[in-house]
């Protein structure tokens, strides 16, 4: 406890500096304004970004603190368009749109906002408070980590988010092979020769995961708009009047939304979970325990409550495995791994003590963003609500432009810009296919260290393959591996994924 | 057939990652190797992949909803144009080409030339200012030798 307290001191020496307080607040900023719009989740945001903010020379503190920042800030603005416009701003607010979207259309808009962004900061800041008491306490843990039980952990991350966040198993196996055939492009780590190469001089370094983000994300984005011509085909209801706070009403979703923090977190932590599950697990559980009499659904204060704190919750506790461990619980988490590899910064158990600066600059970076998110989303909401107004027509080509200057910007290359296409094409012809774009980033991200673990574990123990079942964390890991994939297909029967409420 | 989108696809996952396998045998081994070497983990990669495409060739899931033809027209058109606009961007300088790339997707999503023309020139100005000025990055306006 004195130690938390000694680190978090710390963490706040440098999160209160006017310099990271800035970059914490217009992260926030961008942050809702990319939740807001339909289309742009926090993975596009995110990703987006990070070309740019690396041009712009941060430091490994500051550009953590902006990026994460915005992935916050997305979470708690994906509500926004799921209210008023009935279609969610990122795939996690999908549940908010449930109950979100009557309540608006029953005129209280306003409160269905109000509601849902103090749900938002709760699960939020509970979740960065566990955060901070589960990371250090996680990542004492993982120092009994040696190869074998690295590339278990691997293979349990690219099994349960193909297992659990997916419709099917196969595709999502396959995106995972897809990310990890595309790392092992470049030059062999153990040998320096190049492979799979084809001979192409520019591939020789790899494909750089950010123009594989950028593309799969955001170019292939602006197809899908273009094939819909912009319509976003649902009438939006506008805001009117002075926005109030409904105490009374937030007062009776309390036990919710303390319920729902914990599911969310936990949620979060496991990792392929993420977000989305976390907001469908709190919705589905508040609304057995509310019953009949709950009427979930027709615009109830704790149906718009139990999915955003849930969401919120699940994104900070998703940072926990990706801090500890090196393994993102989700998509927009392997986009931040993919921030912190690039800064030269191993995610892992030395993290905490090598550079306990960044780690607890960042916790205390969060929980100050969730004051100023809050801040920003409930008596300040009706300026984000104006952004809901820009159309697409120029959003998307600005989107296009911001990602393309951001990767030339970061590596002047041509060549990276007609990869950035091509991802992107990928990007939309897996979408049209229903096969899961996060295990190609997770795979180009992980695949290399997967391959690298596994090389490194056969030289430990001469080539027997046993090794990966030498200790019993790469045993539980393995198996809950298994477990994690192929439990889903018997389940997915029993539990359907809920799909969109129409009009 | 019936769902040939999941089986075609399938298919090119096959024969991709069978040229994939063929191209890991041929890499090079160096002497000083290790117990896995260099070729083992791309081939186990490709063999799952081939099981994964042999899956979705034998249960296909329901068909996508495919984009009309002159959607499909619009896309490839955005395609070409970002093609061309990777190769503009160092000797063309920011200004032009963003204007032009923007003003046409922009079209691509909402048929107005006044809209589309505004937006073009409004993004390239905007987003040069903002890059150039605000954000410090170093990137040219226009062609080298202009000014």
């Amino acid at each position: 406890m004195a130690d938390l307290l000694a680190n978090l001191s710390l963490g706040f020496g440098i999160a209160l500096s006017p310099y990271t307080l800035l970059l914490a607040i217009i992260g926030c900023f961008i942050g809702t304004i990319v939740g807001a719009l339909p289309g742009l989740g926090p993975a596009n945001g995110v990703a987006i970004m990070i070309p740019i903010t690396f041009s712009m020379g941060l430091d490994a503190t500051g550009a953590l603190i902006l990026l994460t920042a915005i992935y916050y800030g997305a979470m708690y603005g994906g509500r926004i368009s799921s209210i008023l416009l009935n279609i969610p701003g990122d795939e996690p607010a999908m549940m908010t749109t449930l109950d979100g979207y009557p309540m608006a259309k029953a005129g209280r808009a306003g409160d269905a906002l109000v509601i849902s962004g103090f749900a938002s900061f709760v699960g939020a800041f509970l979740a960065t408070l566990g955060l901070a008491v589960l990371a250090p306490a996680l990542s004492r843990i993982a120092y009994e980590f040696g190869p074998a039980e690295y590339f278990a952990l691997y293979l349990l991350a690219f099994c349960t988010l193909g297992g659990i966040a997916s419709n099917n198993q196969a595709k999502a196996a396959l995106a995972s092979c897809l990310g990890i055939g595309i790392a092992m492009i470049g030059l062999d780590p153990n040998s320096g020769l190049p492979r799979m190469t084809g001979g192409n001089l520019h591939l020789y370094d790899g494909i750089d995961f950010l123009v594989a983000i950028v593309g799969l994300f955001a170019v292939s984005e602006v197809f899908f708009f273009i094939e819909s011509k912009g319509k976003s085909g649902a009438a939006g209801i506008k805001l009117r009047g002075r926005v109030t706070v409904p105490w009374a009403e937030i007062w009776t979703t309390r036990w919710t939304m303390i319920r729902c923090s914990v599911v969310g977190f936990i949620a979060g932590v496991l990792p392929g979970a993420g977000a989305s599950l976390g907001s469908f697990m709190t919705y589905m559980m508040e609304k057995s325990i509310a019953g009949e009499k709950g009427k979930f659904g027709t615009g109830v204060a704790k149906g718009i409550a139990a999915p955003e704190v849930g969401n919120n919750a699940a994104a900070g506790g998703a940072l926990v495995p990706m801090l500890t461990l090196g393994v993102p619980g989700s998509g927009t988490t392997a986009v931040l791994l993919a921030v912190l590899v690039t800064l030269n910064i191993t995610p892992g158990p030395t993290l905490f003590v090598e550079r306990p600066d960044v780690v607890w600059s960042l916790i205390a970076s969060l929980l100050i963003a969730n004051f100023v998110l809050l801040a920003m989303n409930v008596p300040m909401v009706k300026v984000f609500v104006k952004v809901l107004e820009v159309p697409p027509a120029i959003l998307m080509p600005g989107v296009t432009m911001v990602s393309f200057v951001g990767i030339y910007s970061l590596t002047g290359s041509y060549f990276d810009l007609l990869l950035v296409v091509l991802f992107g094409v990928l990007g939309y012809v897996l979408r049209k296919l229903d096969i899961p774009t996060v295990p190609v980033i997770l795979g180009i991200l992980l695949g290399s260290k997967m391959e690298k673990q596994l090389r490194d574990a056969m030289v430990l123990s001469d080539g027997d393959w046993t090794y990966l079942f030498s200790s019993t964390i790469s045993s539980v890991l393995i198996v809950a591996a298994i477990v994690g994939f192929i439990l889903p297909i018997f389940l997915r029967g029993r539990i359907r994924k809920p799909q969109r409420i129409s009009d | 057939m019936t769902r040939p989108s999941d089986r075609i696809f399938g298919l090119v996952v096959i024969l991709a990652a069978l040229a994939y396998i063929a191209s890991a045998l041929q890499v090079q081994a160096s002497f000083l190797s290790d117990p896995v070497g260099p070729k083992a983990f791309p081939i186990a990669v490709g063999i799952v992949a081939i099981l994964c495409a042999v899956t979705m060739i034998a249960r296909p899931d329901a068909e996508p909803e495919w984009p009309a033809v002159r959607s499909t027209l619009a896309i490839g058109i955005a395609i070409v144009v970002l093609v061309i606009y990777a190769y503009a961007l160092k000797p063309l300088g920011f200004l032009i080409p963003t204007a032009v790339v923007a003003a046409i997707l922009s079209y691509q999503i909402s048929p107005s030339p006044k809209v589309s023309v505004l937006s073009g020139i409004g993004l390239s100005i905007g987003l040069f200012v903002l890059f150039r000025f605000v954000l410090g990055l170093s990137l040219f306006g226009f062609p080298r030798g202009w000014f």
